[in-house]
């Protein structure tokens, strides 16, 4: 029988792996994916409170996150093409502009 | 049966999410962030939640995840070749750090939350899409309306942000 802990800890794990991904890759590109993985991770507990909670706004809620990561992946890519054509590199350990 | 679709699931959600974060080639992080959307989606329908499982992959796997390949295709991604991540002693900690924020939220939960399985679905149920516009077009309805200026404003800083610059406004 799968309860709510069993969804839970695969949302957890997702969400570390997404974190793990966010901090030691140098790749913009599949840091924002990492961020996804991480939205994603929340998603999937929002849903499975929802079930077994038995209210539907955590499904609501889900939409919203759902806008907000397309609105903020797709400013976040051009932001990447903007800083591919300036610096000739995605490496954020070579975009250091503002470094202190 | 729901069990046995869980643990299918889950792991195919699971090895590709350990794919899309350890792989090197930004083409294959794509793909396997693909099947993770897709593992997810299944497992959306198995909570009942059908309709956002449809939506997930309507517009994570067919829009988010297309994007990136468009732009990993526009930059040429395939030739670049990154130096190496962090190695070593950093990394491991670092794991171990991510593991312990997994593992800490897992007994802080079960105290709070309920730990029994969810309520059967009777035949006179609503379907969930029902649900979920019943919600959104009246108690929620105006985020909904802000999401709306949300994407716009997306939109137009993406297309701000990406466009070519031409020799005149480079002097302007």
């Amino acid at each position: 029988m799968v309860t709510l802990h069993h969804y839970l800890l695969l949302a957890a794990m997702l969400f570390a792996l997404g974190a793990i991904g966010v901090m030691f890759r140098r790749n913009l590109i599949v840091i924002l994916m990492s961020l996804e993985l991480m939205l994603n991770a929340v998603n999937l507990t929002f849903i499975a409170l929802s079930r077994y909670l038995g209210s539907i706004e955590g499904q609501v809620f889900v939409l919203f996150i759902m806008v907000v990561a397309a609105a903020e992946v797709a400013v976040g890519l051009a932001i990447a093409v903007a800083v591919y054509r300036q610096r000739g590199t995605i490496n954020i350990n070579d975009i250091n502009l503002m470094k202190w | 049966m729901e069990t046995f679709l869980f643990y299918v699931l889950g792991v195919v959600t699971l090895v590709s999410a350990i794919c899309v974060v350890f792989l090197r080639r930004p083409i294959h992080n794509v793909l396997f962030m693909i099947l993770t959307m897709i593992g997810l989606a299944g497992l959306f329908v198995l909570l009942h939640a059908e309709f956002v499982a449809m939506v997930q992959l309507v517009v994570y796997a067919g829009a988010v995840m297309v994007l990136f390949l468009f732009v990993i295709m526009l930059l040429n991604l395939e030739r670049l070749r990154l130096p190496e991540d962090v190695q070593g002693l950093r990394r491991w900690f670092g794991i171990l750090v991510a593991v312990g924020m997994a593992l800490l939220v897992f007994p802080v939960l079960r105290v709070v939350l309920p730990a029994g399985p969810a309520k059967a679905m009777s035949a006179a149920d609503l379907t969930n899409t029902d649900l979920i516009a019943r919600e959104l077009f009246t108690t929620y309805l105006l985020p909904f309306e802000i999401t709306s200026v949300l994407l716009l404003a997306a939109i137009i800083g993406a297309v701000v942000l990406a466009r070519k610059r031409s020799k005149q406004t480079e002097q302007g």
